[in-house]
């Protein structure tokens, strides 16, 4: 990527959550958006890049909507002022807000949106990706991801979705919808659905966009101090995850956390992951990405897989569980109770799950079922396992497993 | 100001019919009540409660003679039950008075914008 376009990537959402405020219009915003990038390309290679490219863009790109705009009234009057002149953000009590992206990311993962096209729409406003890449991230057809996201702008308009920061009790909900939808896009790349094993660019993306939601509501008074926290903790739990990407894939074939070569790991993530549970801690206000974001950190303060605290490990599945109570959350407690109080105490908690349709669950009851001896039963469920996931270098590590048993 | 249609989506396995007349009497005045807020918010157009399907009748005047037929037309699950229009600023506004409506009559809310144009 050139100097230019990695500058443009940087700005996007800045520069169009603006816009889109002043022009009250998402592709118009685009579009002039488009338009300006067109002649940074021109200019900034010969006349070098401005001090500050965000403010440069927003001018240049707010005239050409303008020009845009002007065109289009003598082609349709009625649109256009329509654009112009609807500026709904403008005389609405939203409180300290200073930042735009904020506003423009609570509409894109607005809960009116179906779940797919939140994601879609975040990365391509406030990550600035394009079409193709975000096609190419989820492995769908371009046309089929410019369509999701057409529609998806189409019904902000016609519905009405509203461009600012909820107020109120809504508050504390929205943020927990748009933290999912970081977290899904994370996920997505950390441990593929797909076939591809790790999308290091969703990683990236998924962690530059969580520092953005930092930044813009840091500054926020209550209730935004309420979920604060969560933004670190996912924030937190993001880079400690991320920061063992280097060692997660030998030759194709996952390698889990216990065999990981932990001098591979990213060493700064996990200085700043540690740093930003240690704050979130002194904030007092525990919530679910923060406690995972805690656990996160006692793995990699360990500086060996023998040398973990897992009495720790556990008590922080025991206050997640209390929090938020799941079978997903039951069945990472019981992968610590496992190194606590041993296979068979973890079997029978992983046995009284309802996950059989989840291939974590059998390639965890397979882990259980090998260290106990009980190799018929465990290369079964490693068949399950393999089964259940599409992940290419899963299924070589279940493979690989399952050939070793007995 | 945007207008939205709040439709009333009547689950058929619900049958009001057969209720306790005391709880028929409570829905029938929270209905009351949530009518007069919208209306002192200033943000009523109109509002109906509509009889049972049984009660419709479908016509096709597309050809040379109209066709009338025994209804519903939809063979969909839910039944529309009855509808408010509103006035709203936004989605939200509208989400929040849907939440409110749906509360009050003890069914699903569908939530669509008005054709702005």
């Amino acid at each position: 990527m050139t100097s230019v376009e990695e500058v443009f990537r940087a700005e996007y959402g800045r520069v169009v959550a603006g816009l889109v405020r002043r022009f009250g219009d998402i592709d118009v915003a685009e579009e002039a958006l488009a338009d300006a990038l067109v002649t940074a390309l021109e200019r900034w290679p010969r006349d070098g890049v401005p001090p500050n490219p965000a403010a440069w863009l927003t001018r240049v790109a707010g005239n050409k909507a303008i020009d845009r705009l002007r065109r289009e009234k003598v082609r349709d009057e009625k649109y256009a002022e329509a654009a112009m002149l609807q500026d709904n953000t403008a005389a609405e009590p939203t409180g300290p807000v200073t930042d735009d992206r904020l506003r423009l990311i609570f509409t894109c993962c607005h809960p009116a949106l179906a779940p797919e096209n939140r994601i879609a729409l975040t990365l391509r406003l406030l990550g600035g990706l394009t079409v193709a890449e975000i096609a190419h991230a989820f492995l769908v057809p371009e046309t089929t991801m410019a369509q999701r996201i057409t529609r998806a702008k189409a019904k902000i308009k016609q519905a009405r979705i509203p461009y600012r920061v909820p107020m109120g009790d809504d508050l504390p909900n929205r943020m927990a919808g748009v933290l999912a939808v970081l977290y899904l896009i994370f996920n997505e790349g950390y441990l593929s659905t797909t076939a591809a094993s790790v999308r290091e660019d969703l990683c990236t993306e998924a962690i530059r966009l969580t520092r953005q939601l930092h930044e813009a509501s840091a500054y926020l008074g209550p209730p935004m101090d309420q979920t604060q926290p969560e933004v670190l903790g996912l924030l937190a739990l993001m880079l400690l995850l991320d920061a063992r990407r280097p060692a997660r894939l030998r030759d194709g074939v996952l390698v889990t956390l216990p065999d990981q070569d932990r001098s591979a790991w990213n060493s700064d993530q996990i200085e700043e992951g540690h740093a930003l549970v240690r704050q979130c801690l002194a904030l007092n206000r525990p919530g679910p990405y923060q406690i995972q974001a805690a656990i996160n950190a006692v793995h990699t303060d360990a500086p060996d897989a023998s040398s973990v605290d897992w009495s720790q490990v556990v008590a922080l599945y025991d206050q997640l569980a209390a929090l938020t109570p799941s079978p997903i959350v039951a069945l990472n407690r019981a992968v610590a109770v496992a190194e606590l109080d041993g296979p068979q105490v973890a079997l029978a908690i992983v046995d009284d799950l309802d996950l059989g349709s989840y291939h974590a669950f059998q390639a965890t009851r397979a882990e259980l079922l090998r260290r106990l001896g009980r190799y018929d039963e465990a290369r079964e469920a490693y068949d399950q396992a393999i089964a259940l996931t599409e992940n290419e270098a899963e299924r070589a590590w279940l493979a690989g497993r399952q050939a070793s048993c007995g | 100001m945007p207008k939205y249609m709040l439709s009333v989506l009547n689950d058929p396995a619900v049958d009001f019919a057969s209720l306790p007349e005391e709880e028929l009497k409570q829905i029938g005045a929270d209905v009351d009540a949530f009518n007069d807020i919208v209306r002192e918010a200033g943000k009523w157009v109109f509002a109906g409660g509509l009889e049972s399907i049984e009660a419709a009748t479908v016509v096709d005047g597309r050809g040379e003679s109209p066709v009338i037929t025994d209804g519903p037309f939809s063979e969909s699950k839910e039944y529309l039950g009855g509808f408010w229009i509103i006035e709203a600023t936004d989605l939200d506004e509208a989400l929040d008075w849907a939440t409110r409506g749906s509360k009050a009559c003890r069914a699903i809310v569908e939530v669509r914008p008005f054709d702005a144009a």
